[in-house]
């Protein structure tokens, strides 16, 4: 259960920091709704488990928040992208396309085997 | 910066709870923006919340995360679980009273006697770097000569050998101080100049003395305490430069000590000594400074900085050995002459070490047995609950947890009972340092500080622990499915814990039995001593004492020559003669009041030769007046007492004590022997014949049957110290004043003072002793008392959770006798075993503590076995209740409840 977090949290995170980036200030609902319609609904979570990551991203500097009214006239949390947030998101974006790259080479070298 | 950003917030997030509240209208917008979006797509209104909240997860879950990344998890656990271990203790008035009081009182002994330890042990000497402060001691082995005096010229070869930074010769004494209201007796010092520069200390007025004046005699200056200066000049903001008389000889105040300045010295008059003067120790009237002419009783020195003790020992050694191939005649190679550099904090607690140490161990001991005693009521407690331990356990909550649950329990209680512990040591401050023998060095400056109150911290701390681990690892190990199951079947308690519970109260039993011993073989020593035969009769005695003053100019002393300090003491006896309830009167030199600590050592030359060549020829003197003996009570055994002709014109004479006879002329009539007696710095030429023998008398310490005496005639010397004796039925309160009033008649400038009734003396000589001997009675009555409440609360325990199998025994015809034999037999193993394994620690012990012993052995069986049985008659007497209960179980009852 915990290590399974542990995973989410990290990929959850760089979706989030870049859902922020593509659609600029959004709240926790429109962030989730973005999140599965772009995973084509592959990645069906329970949308609570975004929100001890978007804590995590607002203590961290990564974002900041801020109550709003939606595009339907209800109130709701705002999330924002900070300057720090950009530069840690292109940090994280890199560091994961190194270890994309570091396990595709894993799965070629189980194929090549003989 | 990240990590530390998150931290801050996660504190303040821990600190505040607004986040929770906010985090929940969140969800529900979230949840709201959701239902609305489902209606859209077609959904009954209810249908599309149902599946808008399934679509969010467990909402509990997702707050408990929330709530662990926005704060501190480990701070809330420990808030939750202090606040539980409050409720908890709150539940239990009792139990929580009874635990807390009980550590209250260990925390708060062990905290008392530590901080005297921190005081006088481990800050001894409150000066800058007193690791670099030492004292010079010179040894001469070889002739039986230790801690002598040390001769000038080394001192000055000390001062130059580059070892040192300082090295000051200081003497100890008091003056007649006149000029301020009333003449008096001040502790006074005299101190090469460089004393203040040595110790490292500053004036709170004015100056201290030059450390490199050369005058060789007295300079002239003095500087004087706080005390001296606010009790006799009332804090008078000009003393600067006020001239003082000492002793007639005039001085100028040139310095005032700040009152936190305490002097150094081994005994609490020189610690208290209220007026330095500097001396160069090279004056005319001294003896010339020859190495043979030792007059510097003691010598001080601060060490070169970096330089540590054993390098500069060596260093001295050398030096040492280059000084005799250069003096063969000072220091021949059979006197074996050794200097010793002595750290000089080793010279301030000497005497006290051990019984301080003793205390520590004693305090330290009572308090073990209270958390022994804690353990037991918390384990008996967790038996109490093992039910709950058992269903939190079924409810999944980690074990761990359980045993961090009950950590924090104890640990509170622990700290609950520091606290209370502190508070009584606050307010009884006061009266525990009143009990305290005021010859504790640095007595005032016992105080609660920083140290005593980590110190105090740090007990509770570990005595949280201590008592707290066994019971919550032993409450934690319970098995949920066992105890469930077995509830209502009225057996309460595993093997396991009765086992832990036994191991405890006989642990409990060994330690008081300890202390209880180590407490007996005091008591047996201070009983022993309080006993003694005297050998001289203090009752209705009363002593004051009278300084002649010593002026550096003989031309002004009117009290110069035997005769016109004869023609003075008779004044004074005769005119004391006629005071109210005075029926004998005597006088001497100070030296003669019993057990004072002031000493006259005469070195002598015998006739005829002495044949203990391994003994330093050296005794112990005191001047009287013929009716000295009568007053005292000291019986003549032969030959004659002092008269009014052994006067200075007279031919010399003497009278010693059977161990002075005895060691020097052994198988021979002491009567009519001649000795030659001689003063450091005053030779005497004439030879001085004993004319009377007197018993022996513990004049010197209690704890010495004889110690040599010689007594001189007062009419024959020029004593400046006197004192006089009154026999009679006196009223203390008044005589001192009545003695004062009838001295001054004859010389108003004359201080009189220390006036004391000599039986005190005799118990005062006894205050350290009976306080070392109070204290660890005092904790070995209360241990005896925790370790019988101790076995009660065990047997209890065991009876309580046995009510059934005794209910069975009794309905099968077990006879009730039996029963209460088998509770008894039960509570006398417990005793015995721990009686077992205390005497072996008892042993031990006693044997550390052979030093402080009088009159019985560290072994006595008497003590030994009298202890061991009052400790087995508390325990069967702690039994007897829970034994009297298990033998009326009404066999009926019991299997109804069971």
């Amino acid at each position: 259960m915990k290590h399974k977090t542990d995973v989410w949290q990290g990929t959850l995170a760089l979706m989030v920091l870049r859902t922020l980036d593509a659609m600029g200030p959004q709240h926790g609902y429109g962030i989730a709704r973005r999140i599965e319609q772009i995973s084509d609904d592959a990645l069906s979570i329970n949308h609570g488990t975004l929100y001890p990551v978007l804590l995590k991203l607002e203590q961290e500097g990564a974002i900041v928040s801020a109550w709003g009214v939606s595009d339907n006239n209800r109130k709701a949390k705002f999330y924002r992208l900070t300057a720090a947030g950009r530069k840690q998101m292109a940090l994280e974006e890199r560091e994961w396309g190194r270890a994309n790259a570091v396990m595709a080479r894993f799965f070629r070298v189980k194929e090549q085997l003989p | 910066m990240k990590t530390l950003r998150r931290a801050w917030m996660r504190l303040m997030g821990t600190l505040t709870h607004s986040r929770d509240d906010e985090f929940l209208s969140e969800i529900e917008s979230h949840i709201q923006m959701q239902t609305v979006d489902n209606i859209r797509a077609g959904m009954s209104a209810a249908e599309a919340r149902r599946q808008a909240v399934l679509k969010f997860g467990a909402v509990a879950a997702i707050r408990e995360e929330y709530r662990t990344v926005g704060g501190l998890p480990f701070i809330e656990t420990l808030v939750h679980d202090l606040r539980y271990a409050l409720r908890q203790l709150a539940a239990s008035p009792g139990f929580a009273s009874v635990a807390i009081l009980t550590i209250a009182l260990g925390i708060g002994a062990t905290t008392a006697i530590y901080s005297v330890v921190d005081a006088t042990l481990l800050h001894p000497l409150p000066y800058p770097k007193p690791e670099q402060l030492v004292r010079i001691q010179e040894d001469f082995p070889g002739i039986g000569a230790l801690d002598v005096r040390l001769s000038v010229p080394e001192w000055r070869d000390f001062q130059n050998s580059g070892i040192f930074q300082y090295v000051c010769p200081a003497v100890s004494g008091s003056v007649n101080l006149t000029g301020s209201s009333q003449p008096t007796r001040i502790q006074y010092k005299g101190v090469a100049p460089n004393y203040f520069t040595l110790l490292g200390v500053k004036p709170e007025l004015g100056r201290v003395f030059h450390p490199d004046d050369p005058t060789p005699g007295f300079n002239l200056e003095v500087v004087i305490s706080d005390g001296l200066w606010k009790r006799d000049f009332g804090a008078d903001p000009h003393i600067l430069g006020r001239t003082l008389r000492l002793d007639n000889d005039a001085n100028v105040v040139v310095g005032v000590m700040p009152p936190d300045f305490h002097d150094q010295g081994r005994t609490t008059e020189i610690r208290n000594t209220e007026i330095w003067a500097a001396f160069g120790f090279a004056s005319p009237e001294l003896p010339p400074p020859v190495r043979s002419s030792r007059i510097l009783k003691t010598v001080i020195a601060r060490l070169q900085p970096g330089l540590t003790l054993q390098a500069a020992q060596s260093r001295i050694d050398a030096l040492v050995a280059s000084l005799q191939k250069q003096f063969p005649a000072d220091y021949p190679p059979e006197s074996s002459w050794r200097v010793h550099l002595v750290p000089l904090a080793e010279t301030m607690v000497g005497n006290v070490r051990q019984p301080l140490l003793l205390m520590m161990g004693a305090v330290g001991l009572v308090l073990l047995i209270g958390c022994v005693n804690v353990a037991n009521l918390l384990l008996a407690r967790a038996t109490a609950r093992g039910r709950e331990m058992a269903v939190r356990q079924a409810l999944g909550a980690p074990r761990m947890q359980l045993v961090r649950q009950l950590l924090t329990e104890s640990l509170l209680l622990s700290m609950l009972g520091g606290i209370a512990g502190m508070a009584i040591l606050f307010f009884t401050k006061k009266f525990l340092l009143e009990i305290i023998p005021a010859a504790l060095p640095r007595l005032h400056e016992i105080s609660i500080s920083w140290t005593v109150l980590l110190f105090a911290l740090g007990v509770s701390v570990l005595a949280g622990a201590f008592f707290g681990l066994a019971p919550a690892l032993q409450a934690a190990k319970v098995d949920p499915i066992n105890v469930l199951r077995r509830e209502g079947l009225g057996s309460k308690g595993s093997k396991g814990q009765t086992l832990t519970l036994s191991a405890l109260v006989v642990t409990e039993f060994a330690f008081s039995l300890v202390l209880l011993i180590a407490a007996g073989l005091l008591l047996r020593s201070f009983w022993d001593l309080y006993n003694v035969r005297l050998g001289f009769d203090p009752e209705n005695v009363m002593a004051v004492s009278l300084w002649l003053p010593n002026p550096d100019d003989p031309a002004t002393d009117v009290y110069g020559t035997p005769d016109q300090e004869a023609r003075f003491i008779r004044e004074i006896l005769r005119r004391g003669r006629s005071l109210p309830g005075v029926t004998e009167i005597a006088a001497g030199t100070q030296e003669a009041i019993p057990l004072n600590h002031d000493k006259n050592v005469l070195s002598f030359v015998l006739e005829e030769g002495s044949t203990r060549s391994d003994l330093p020829h050296q005794v112990q003197g005191a001047s009287v007046t013929p009716e000295y003996f009568h007053v005292l009570g000291m019986p003549l055994l032969r030959g004659r007492l002092f008269t009014e002709f052994d006067i200075a014109s007279a031919p010399r004479v003497a009278i010693v004590n059977e161990a002075f006879a005895r060691t020097w002329w052994p198988d021979q009539d002491a009567l009519g022997k001649r000795v030659r007696l001689s003063q450091p710095g005053r030779a005497d030429t004439s030879w001085t014949t004993v004319v009377g023998l007197v018993t022996d008398a513990r004049t010197e310490t209690l704890e010495d049957t004889s110690t040599p005496q010689i007594y001189l005639s007062s009419w024959q010397r020029t004593d400046k110290n006197l004192a006089i004796f009154l026999r009679g039925r006196l009223d203390p309160a008044a005589l001192p004043q009545m003695a004062r009033d009838m001295v001054q008649s004859l010389d108003q400038e004359l201080p009189v003072f220390g006036a004391k009734k000599l039986p005190d003396v005799v118990s005062g000589s006894l205050a350290q002793r009976r306080f070392s001997m109070e204290m660890v009675l005092l904790f070995g009555l209360t241990a005896l008392l925790l370790a019988g409440i101790g076995v009660y609360g065990t047997i209890s325990y065991i009876v309580s959770g046995r009510t059934r199998d005794i209910g069975i025994r009794i309905a099968l015809g077990a006879q009730r006798k039996t029963i209460l034999h088998m509770v008894l037999s039960q509570g006398l193993a417990l005793a015995l075993m721990g009686a077992a394994v205390g005497l072996v620690g008892a042993l031990t012990v006693s044997h550390l503590m052979a030093g402080l012993l009088y009159g019985v052995s560290p072994g006595d069986p008497l003590t030994f076995i009298g202890l061991t049985v009052v400790l087995v008659v508390v325990a069967l007497v702690a039994c007897y209740i829970p034994a009297r209960r298990a033998m009326r179980v009404d066999p009926i009852v019991a299997l109804r409840e069971a």
